[in-house]
C-alpha cells in the first residue's frame, strides 16, 4: 500500500485555540468584505454593479497605457483594463456610474479604430448590464446562499444531531467567507461566476466535513474510556488520507481549469482552488474541534 | 451472486450504449448517419450555449407606462374626429397625464357625454363642470394595457426576428415586463439590436406650412443641435403642432445634418393600417420602401390625399421624418412609398419593422451579452484541453496511489464522463463554459467515493480481514457517508439551478447530473470489477 500518511496521531484538537484565532481572522476579513460589498466599495463585477465589459482582440500587440490614454481622451475615464498578452487581447470594464450613454460597445470600437488605425481588432465579446439587473442579481445571489445554507443545516441536523449541523454550517460559512475575504484583499472582481464558485465550495466543504462527522459518530458508538477530545482526534486521523486524497483529485482538476480553461473562468478556478485548500483545512482544524466548544456549554455529546 | 454480476455488467453496458446513442447527434458523425436514424433514434444532442457558439443574449424591458400614455394620446386624436363627425363644437382637447381635458360651450355638454359614453367605454368622466369635462382611463384598462404590452411586444419582436432570419432564436417573457432574446451565432449584433429595439411607429403627419413659424425654421442644423431648436421654438408654435427633424446624409461627405419641419401633432394616418412593406429600386437606382395599406388604410389614405392636395405629408417613423413629399393628386389603391437615403440593408430592415408592426411601447435593453464566434471556438478548445489535462492528472494520481484499485477507480471515472455526456445529450441540455468547468469538477469528484471506499477497505485489510470480507465491509461502511456527502452537494447544485441564470444554470445541471451519476458508478461500477476479480478465484492480496 502506498500512503502519504501512515498511521498518524496528530493532535488536531489540542491546537484548536490557535486555529480558532486564525479562522476568526479569516472570517472577520470575509465579513468585512461583505460589508464593503454591500456598500459598493468592493470590486464588484458588472453583473452586480451594472456597466459594460468588452473584450477586444488585436492583430498586433497593444500597449495598455496607450489604450488607457485613448479611452481617457475620449471621455471613457475610469475604465479598468486588463491585458492577455500572448493573445493580444484587451479586456475593458466600465462600471455603470461612469457610463453616460447607451451603447458603450460602439463608442469603444470608435475610440480604438481612430486611435490605432493600423492595429485591426475584433470585438470578441461584449456585455452590457443595466443597474437594475445588477441589483436583482445581487439579491438573488444572497437569497441563493442563504437558502442553500438553510437546507444544508436541516439535512445535517436530520442525519446527525442539531449541533453537528450547526458546526458544519459554521465551518461552511467559514470557508465561504474566507475565500470571499481573500478575493477582496486580492482585489479580484466579485461576479456571478465567483458566487457560483462560492456555493460550490460550500457544497464541497460540507462533503468533507460530513465524512469526518460520520466517523466521529461511528467512533462515539464504540467509545469506552477515551475522552471526547481523543475520539475526535482519532476520527480525524482515521480519515486523514481520504480527506487529503479527495482534495488532491479535485485540486488537480481545478488546477487544470485554472491554467488551461481560459480567462473567462480563471477567477472561478482560483476561487475553487482557495476553497479546496481552506475547506480541507477547516474540516481538520475547525469543524470537528467546534463540537468541543459546544460540549462545554451544553454538556457531553450523547452517544448516538 | 454470479448471475447478479452478469446482470450488472449488462446494465452498465446498456447505459454506456444508450449514452453513445444520445451523444451521436452532437458529433460531426451525425451527418453521415442513414436518414432513418432521426426517425427512430435520438436526433437532438447537446446544444452549445451562447458563450461557446457565439451569439447574443438580450434582456429587454418594455416601457408599459408609455403604452398607456400612447393610448390616451391616440384617444385625444380620435375623440376630436368623433366630435367633429357628430357636429359637436369643442374649444380644446388636451392631454394631461392620463387624463383628457375637454372644454366646450356649456350647451354641448350632453352631446359630449353621449359621445364619450357610446364610443369610449374605456374612459370614465371623472369631473364635469359647466363647460368642461375631465376624462380618465379606467383602472382596469390601464392594467390591461400594461399586461398586454409585454405580450404584444414579444409577438412583434418574434415577427421581426423571424423575418431577419436567425436559426433557433429563443424569445420568451421573463417576469412581468421583460423579454429575453437569445440569438445564437449572430454575425451583426448592432444591426439586430437596431432592428429589435426600434419602436417602429409609422405615422403620416401633415406639414403646417401656412404657419409663419414654418418659414422661420432654419433649413439645416447640425446633428446635435436638435434640442436647441426645440427649446427655442417651445411656446411659439401652436399647441396642435410639433417640430420634427429629417435626417439628411450628404452623399459625398457622409455628413449628417437635420432638417426641421413644423408638422401637425395629430397623425393623419398610422402604420397599423399597413398590410405590406417591401424594398424596391427606383430609376436612379435608389432604394425605397413600397408600402401597401389594408382596405381601411387605403380608404383613409385616399381621403387624406384628396383633402390635402398641394400640401406636404411627412412620413414619420419613431419621430424621425423620412421624407416629406408634396401630395400632387388623390392617391387611391392604397399604395405609397417611403424614400430616403437608404442603403439596401437599411431599406430591408425598415421593411421588416414595418411588416412586423410597431411595438406597443418602447423597449430598453437592460442586458446585452454578445460573444463573437471566434471566442466561442476558443473557449471550447480551452475547455477541452483543461478537461483532458484534468482527467489525465486525476487518472495518473489514482493509478499511482491505489495501483490496481486506482485503475478500477479510473475505469469508473471514464464511465462517469461517458454517462454524464450521454445524460446531457439525452436532456438536450445546453453546454456552457461554466458547464464544462462543472464536468471537469465532476471528474475531480468522481473518484471521491472510490477514495472513501478504498480507505475503508485498507482499514479492514490492516485489521487483518481476508480480501473478500474487507471489500464488502468497505463498501458497506462507506455507503452512508457517500450518500450524505452526495446529498449535500446536490442541495447546493439545486439551489444554483433554481436561482442561477444562463451559464450558471448550465453549471448546476452538469454538477447535479455528475453527482447522481457518480453515486451510481462508484457504488455499482467499481463493485462489479471487484466481484469479478474476487469471485473468479481466491484472491490472497489486493492491490490497493
Amino acid at each position: 500500500m502506498f500512503e502519504v500518511f501512515g498511521k498518524t496521531q496528530i493532535d488536531f484538537v489540542g491546537k484548536r485555540y490557535f486555529f480558532f484565532a486564525l479562522s476568526t481572522l479569516l472570517v472577520a476579513l470575509g465579513l468585512f468584505s461583505l460589508v464593503q460589498i454591500s456598500r459598493g466599495k468592493a470590486n464588484l463585477g458588472i453583473d452586480f454593479a451594472g456597466g459594460a465589459a468588452i473584450q477586444l482582440k488585436f492583430s498586433q500587440p497593444i500597449h495598455i497605457d496607450a489604450a488607457r490614454k485613448a479611452l481617457d481622451d475620449n471621455g471613457l475615464k475610469h475604465a479598468e483594463l486588463q491585458q492577455v498578452v500572448e493573445d493580444n487581447k484587451l479586456l475593458i470594464r466600465i462600471k455603470k456610474q461612469d457610463v453616460v450613454e447607451q451603447n458603450v460597445r460602439e463608442r469603444v470600437q470608435e475610440v480604438f479604430s481612430k486611435a490605432f488605425p493600423d492595429n485591426q481588432f475584433v470585438v470578441e465579446s461584449s456585455t452590457e448590464i443595466g443597474p437594475t439587473v445588477g441589483q436583482k442579481l445581487q439579491s438573488d445571489a444572497l437569497v441563493a446562499v442563504l437558502i442553500s445554507m438553510f437546507c444544508i443545516v436541516v439535512y445535517i441536523a436530520l442525519r446527525f444531531e442539531f449541533r453537528f449541523g450547526i458546526a458544519a454550517t459554521i465551518a461552511t460559512f467559514h470557508d465561504v467567507f474566507a475565500v470571499l475575504g481573500i478575493f477582496f484583499v486580492l482585489n479580484k472582481e466579485i461576479n456571478l461566476l465567483v458566487v457560483t464558485a462560492l456555493l460550490t465550495i460550500a457544497g464541497y466543504s460540507l462533503t468533507d466535513t460530513v465524512v469526518v462527522f460520520d466517523r466521529i459518530r461511528e467512533n462515539l458508538k464504540g467509545r469506552r474510556k477515551e475522552s471526547l477530545d481523543q475520539t475526535i482526534n482519532d476520527s480525524i486521523n482515521q480519515v486523514l488520507s481520504r480527506t487529503f486524497n479527495t482534495s488532491v483529485t479535485v485540486f488537480l482538476a481545478v488546477l487544470a481549469i485554472y491554467f488551461f480553461g481560459g480567462e473567462v473562468i480563471h477567477d472561478f478556478a482560483l476561487a475553487m482552488i482557495l476553497g479546496i485548500i481552506i475547506g480541507t483545512y477547516s474540516s481538520w482544524f475547525v469543524a470537528s474541534p467546534l463540537l468541543l466548544l459546544w460540549r462545554k456549554r451544553v454538556g457531553v455529546l450523547k452517544r448516538a | 451472486m454470479k448471475k447478479g454480476i452478469r446482470g450488472r455488467i449488462i446494465f452498465i453496458l446498456v447505459t454506456v450504449f444508450v449514452s453513445f446513442l444520445f451523444f451521436l447527434p452532437s458529433t460531426p458523425l451525425y451527418s453521415k448517419l442513414p436518414p432513418w436514424w432521426g426517425k427512430y433514434l435520438p436526433n437532438k444532442g447537446i446544444t452549445l450555449g451562447l458563450d461557446l457558439q457565439g451569439g447574443m443574449h438580450l434582456v429587454l424591458e418594455v416601457q408599459g407606462e408609455k403604452a398607456v400614455d400612447n393610448t390616451v394620446d391616440r384617444t385625444v386624436g380620435s375623440l376630436k374626429g368623433s366630435l367633429e363627425a357628430k357636429k359637436v363644437a369643442v374649444q380644446s382637447i388636451k392631454r394631461e397625464g392620463r387624463e383628457i381635458l375637454l372644454s366646450f360651450a356649456p350647451e354641448s355638454k350632453e352631446a359630449v357625454s353621449k359621445v364619450v359614453d357610446q364610443d369610449y367605454p374605456n374612459f370614465v368622466i371623472k369631473q364635469s363642470g359647466a363647460g368642461e369635462v375631465v376624462l380618465a382611463l379606467r383602472e382596469t384598462e390601464v392594467k390591461r394595457i400594461l399586461d398586454n404590452s409585454t405580450s404584444q411586444a414579444l409577438e412583434t419582436i418574434r415577427n421581426r426576428i423571424d423575418q431577419f432570419g436567425v436559426s433557433e432564436p429563443l424569445i420568451q417573457k421573463q417576469g412581468a415586463n421583460q423579454i429575453l432574446v437569445q440569438l445564437p451565432g449572430i454575425k451583426e449584433p448592432q444591426r439586430a439590436i437596431a432592428l429589435i429595439g426600434r419602436t417602429a411607429l409609422l405615422e403620416f403627419k401633415l406639414l403646417d406650412d401656412e404657419n409663419p413659424i414654418a418659414r422661420q425654421l432654419p433649413p439645416r442644423v447640425e446633428g446635435d443641435e436638435e434640442a436647441k431648436i426645440l427649446q427655442e421654438y417651445q411656446g411659439k408654435i401652436p399647441p396642435t403642432d410639433q417640430i420634427l427633424f429629417e435626417r439628411v446624409v450628404d452623399s459625398e461627405t457622409g455628413k449628417v445634418t437635420k432638417r426641421p419641419y413644423l408638422v401637425k401633432s395629430q397623425a393623419a394616418l398610422s402604420g397599423d393600417l399597413l398590410s405590406d412593406a417591401r424594398v424596391s429600386i427606383d430609376q436612379f437606382n435608389g432604394k425605397y420602401v413600397a408600402i401597401t395599406f389594408d382596405p381601411i388604410g387605403a380608404k383613409l389614405f385616399e381621403k387624406v390625399t384628396e383633402e390635402n392636395r398641394r400640401h406636404r405629408l411627412a412620413i414619420v417613423l419613431d419621430n424621425t421624418i423620412y421624407s416629406a413629399p408634396v401630395i400632387n393628386e388623390k392617391i387611391s389603391g392604397g399604395r405609397a412609398q417611403i424614400s430616403g437615403s437608404f442603403t439596401t440593408q437599411q431599406a430591408n430592415d425598415l421593411a421588416i419593422v414595418l411588416r412586423a408592426g410597431a411595438l406597443p411601447a418602447p423597449v430598453t435593453i437592460i442586458q446585452n451579452v454578445t460573444v463573437g464566434p471566434s471566442l466561442g471556438q476558443d473557449s471550447i478548445e480551452k475547455g477541452l484541453k483543461a478537461g483532458v489535462i484534468g482527467t489525465a492528472l486525476v487518472v495518473v494520481f489514482m493509478a499511482f496511489y491505489y495501483r490496481f484499485s486506482g485503475l478500477v477507480a479510473d475505469f469508473t471515472l471514464v464511465l462517469n464522463v461517458i454517462l454524464l455526456i450521454g445524460a446531457l445529450a439525452a436532456l438536450n441540455a445546453t453546454l456552457t463554459l461554466p458547464g464544462i468547468a462543472g464536468i471537469i469538477l465532476t471528474i475531480g469528484m468522481a473518484v471521491d467515493s472510490n477514495v472513501l471506499i478504498f480507505e475503508r477497505i485498507r482499514e479492514e485489510l490492516r485489521a487483518g480481514k481476508p480480501v473478500r470480507l474487507a471489500v464488502n465491509a468497505g463498501y458497506d461502511k462507506a455507503f452512508l457517508t457517500i450518500v450524505d456527502s452526495h446529498v449535500t452537494t446536490l442541495i447546493t447544485a439545486f439551489v444554483l439551478f433554481i436561482f442561477g441564470t444562463g451559464p450558471i444554470k448550465g453549471f448546476a445541471v452538469t454538477l447535479s447530473l455528475g453527482v447522481i451519476i457518480n453515486l451510481f458508478t462508484s457504488l455499482v461500477g467499481t463493485k462489479v470489477v471487484y466481484d469479478l476479480v474476487i469471485n473468479r478465484r481466491k484472491v490472497e492480496r489486493l492491490s490497493i
